[in-house]
């Protein structure tokens, strides 16, 4: 696929992305729509860190989090503008993250991805406890004005939505701005052979770091967001691990290592989610996890890249065997 | 007062412990005998509850008859597995390993949940229900019933590694695949009987814990971090490790949030993994 | 010519293996200089030591004089000195072009001027008409050819080759012998372990032979051929 009709693809993309809110008018169905773009900013983010430098993170949720509370505490403290509060909810996760990184990126594989889940389900049992950030009963929100500066609409959602779309362009632009520089280059050969990497200067912790900053940023912006839309925030809701589990999912299905993979991926979870809803009623009783479980197994199996990985894969007819089962670290 | 209520919580632990040393073992042998872990051991767990319950609720059978039945159904189980899913990733990337284990495991909780829904069962009344009393102490007798059924399930799988061909079998292929392979050992039916081990040593932890823990399809992430802890802590790979870091990590949890208090308990048994894996990553037993 | 790379007594033990004990040797630019022996004499972590992957238990490394035993690999790279591995371990899932840019930013991180380095290394190793091939898609002889472009997309002055020869036929051996002749007639100093005879015999300068980690004997390749020593280290062997 040349570069010009990728162009034209994404062109149309973001059109149909900008306009359709207008063409949806069913709060229900325009809601559906935000936290689909909501779930693609985070498969976006995660990936820059799990799909591009390869490190598997099921514990993201605590970035969500520091975003979500950093905010919040910020607006009910000390009435700070939650503008503000999202660029210091990106600063303290990718502090907590590079903390947490640095010793944890010793670890290799399936270890780092217990690791993360652990980190993540300490801070949740912490935040639970901790009774001056609201402890398990949450924090609420101030709903004192409404408006663009206060990121607060009541009268229709439509302005989170593209708020949720500009910060999901943002991400995508990062993304694609490390892909298309030295660090792109980078991760993936991290992501390949970490040892080989190090053979041509390449620090691997360094650049992780790098990798969790930007992806714990990004991640945070989207928990403050979160935050403004729906005015209340406990430990359960935005640090779960089912969380973490669903952003790292997006990625997954929609395939890891690409720019837009996380994109369809949030498209196919979101739509399942609600469909299963739809059919089941309640939490869909399930079903969407089967539906999950099933495509995940799929993917992971036949099309380890993701579905955007199979049909590149199918479209250009590469086919190239995999390198020997130790040569990977 | 104080001393006998310590070593009432360390009982506790070590109770709980040798359960959860059970739990691991399954997940360490799948590991040791082919280098993957298997994020979705906890659902064979709640597989081996929903069939103890199941066969309680409808049957008016006791759990600890129907044990060994569960432990069939789970070795069944965890040998299909095996053969329709994992057997296709052997080689694969790490990334691709980890993703279909992980789907694995959500897919088994959604069916759990689709079929049972999601309300928390109990097993009221069972052959082991009461208490016990030791002078001031007091213990569950379901408790002491589950910790003296994963002991012996644990020592019987010892007895299977160390003392059968089979088990020697199992045992090479874990030490160096191609050696074993050129002996003539098949990998495959080696790997495959790993799995159903495996998923048998789960399922009847899951067995023995539903006659007093409750049962619902998410348990399983309530046991699985547990197991990675412990699995960790006793060395990735050693039965042995993982049955002693299983009753220290009972024994960590139980104590240490009696200390600190009940709802840290999660906290800190998983900064115990971190700990454990960052200064010392072969854990107590485990190969380098 | 004073030494590019000086090895000196060197030694490593793991736990209580000595798999190398007491090894000293010089290198000087455009020198080849083959490193033999028969299998488990240490060969590999000699080279292992040298490159960074493990500090030596004792003894010093130097490169153009100044010590750097114990450096981390990146630090060897950064200091010019590229490896291959006896595995191959060439990024899969990039190009061959991409492999070897991955090497050269190391100068420069701008990407342009680092396509440009690694195209004209990919040239130099005969790779060009694969430039756009994944890694994993390339045969054994073209990834080892790769890993040899990608060590010297770093423009080193030492170049450590891991029996890059090995499951070639005689015609890919050739091919190799005479990329590393071209190697050597820049400038750059290359240490080779191998194992096949036939492919570093003809090219080397000098030839030294380990045997059960010890250094037992170093000279011409004809010198070491005929040395009873050596003959007996691999016939002993057999």
């Amino acid at each position: 696929m040349n570069r010009g009709v990728k162009l034209a693809l994404l062109l149309v993309l973001f059109a149909s992305a900008c306009l359709a809110p207008i063409l949806v008018t069913n709060p229900a169905r325009q809601n559906f729509l935000i936290l689909a773009i909501m779930s693609a900013q985070l498969g976006v983010a995660w990936n820059i860190l799990g799909g591009y430098a390869g490190q598997v993170s099921f514990g993201h949720a605590a970035f969500f989090g520091v975003g979500a509370y950093t905010s919040s505490l910020m607006l009910i403290r000390f009435g700070a503008s939650p503008w503000l509060g999202m660029v210091a909810g990106g600063a303290a996760a990718t502090a907590f993250a590079v903390l947490v990184g640095w010793p944890c990126f010793r670890l290799r594989g399936h270890y780092f991805a217990i690791a993360t889940i652990a980190v993540a389900e300490i801070l949740q049992v912490v935040f639970t406890n901790w009774r001056a950030v609201g402890g398990a009963v949450g924090l609420t929100l101030p709903i004192e004005q409404e408006g663009l500066k206060a990121l607060v609409f009541n009268t229709s959602k439509l302005p989170y939505y593209y708020i949720a779309l500009g910060l999901l362009v943002a991400s995508l632009l990062a993304s694609w701005l490390i892909k298309e520089s030295f660090l792109g280059h980078y991760f993936r050969a991290i992501k390949d052979e970490p040892e080989a990497a190090r053979s041509v200067g390449i620090s691997l912790t360094g650049y992780k770091l790098v990798a969790i900053a930007i992806s714990s940023f990004l991640t945070a912006a989207g928990g403050t967001l979160y935050a403004q839309k729906e005015l209340f925030i406990d430990p359960a809701s935005v640090m779960a691990t089912s969380l973490s589990v669903k952003i790292a999912l997006v990625s997954i299905l929609g395939g890891v290592g690409s720019l837009l993979g996380p994109v369809l991926g949030a498209a196919i979870l979101t739509g399942i989610e609600e469909a299963t809803r739809q059919i089941f009623g309640g939490t869909g009783r399930g079903t969407d996890l089967i539906l999950y479980g099933l495509m995940i197994i799929v993917v992971a199996v036949y099309y380890p890249d993701g579905i955007v990985g199979g049909i590149l894969s199918l479209r250009e007819r590469r086919f190239f065997r995999r390198p020997s089962p130790g040569a990977n670290a | 007062m104080t001393f006998e209520i310590l070593l009432q919580t360390l009982l506790s632990g070590i109770l709980i412990g040798l359960v959860y040393a059970l739990v691991a073992v399954g997940l360490t042998l799948i590991f040791g005998v082919m280098d993957i872990v298997n994020f979705a051991h906890g659902e064979f767990l709640m597989l081996g509850m929903y069939a103890s319950f199941w066969m309680f609720a409808l049957y008016a059978l006791d759990p600890i008859f129907t044990l060994p039945i569960t432990a069939l159904m789970l070795f069944a189980l965890g040998a299909a597995v095996y053969q329709s899913v994992i057997r296709r990733i052997i080689s694969a990337s790490m990334l691709a390993q980890v993703f279909t284990t992980f789907g694995l495991m959500i897919l088994l909780r959604g069916i759990a949940q689709f079929l049972w829904k999601p309300d928390f069962r109990s097993i009221d009344r069972s052959l082991v229900s009461g208490t016990v009393r030791l002078g001031a102490l007091q213990f569950g007798l379901p408790q002491i019933a589950a910790a003296a059924g994963a002991v012996l399930a644990t020592l019987l799988l010892g007895w299977f590694l160390n003392r059968t061909r089979l088990g020697a079998a199992l045992e090479a292929t874990a030490a160096d695949r191609e050696a074993a392979q050129l002996m003539g050992i098949p990998a495959q039916r080696m790997f495959t009987l790993a799995w159903g081990i495996g998923a048998a040593c789960a399922g009847i932890a899951g067995a023995l814990l539903s006659t007093f823990y409750p049962v619902f399809p998410e348990v399983g992430g309530n046991f699985i971090l547990v197991a990675f802890v412990v699995v960790a802590l006793g060395g990735f790979g050693s039965v042995s490790g993982a049955f002693l870091a299983g009753i220290v990590v009972g024994v960590v949890e139980v104590v240490g949030g009696f200390l600190i208090g009940p709802q840290l308990k999660l906290a800190l048994v998983l900064l115990l993994y971190l700990l454990v894996v960052l200064v010392r990553p072969q854990g107590l037993l485990g190969r380098a | 010519m004073s030494a590019l790379l000086e090895v000196r007594a060197l030694s490593k033990r793991f736990g209580g293996l000595l798999a190398n004990q007491e090894i000293s040797f010089a290198i000087s630019a455009s020198e080849i200089v083959g490193l033999i022996g028969p299998n488990g004499a240490g060969k590999t972590t000699l080279f292992n030591c040298i490159a960074g992957f493990y500090p030596p238990s004792e003894g010093r490394v130097f490169l153009d004089g100044a010590e750097v035993t114990g450096a981390s690999p990146e630090k060897m790279a950064r200091l010019g000195v590229g490896r291959t591995f006896q595995l191959v371990r060439t990024f899969a899932t990039m190009t061959a072009l991409e492999n070897v840019t991955v090497a050269t930013l190391i100068r420069d991180k701008r990407l342009p001027t680092a396509r440009r380095r690694a195209s004209a290394a990919l040239e130099f190793c005969g790779l060009s008409a694969r430039a756009a091939v994944p890694a994993g898609g390339l045969t054994v002889a073209e990834q080892r050819r790769l890993e040899v472009a990608r060590a010297l997309g770093l423009e080193p002055r030492l170049l450590l080759l891991d029996e890059v020869m090995a499951g070639l036929n005689p015609a890919e051996v050739q091919e190799a012998a005479a990329l590393v002749q071209k190697i050597r007639a820049r400038g750059i100093a290359c240490l080779i372990v191998e194992h096949v005879m036939e492919g570093i015999m003809p090219i080397a300068n000098r030839v030294i032979v380990l045997d059960y980690g010890r250094k037992i004997t170093e000279g011409a390749p004809d010198q070491v051929r005929r040395d009873p020593a050596v003959i007996a280290a691999y016939l002993g062997e057999a």
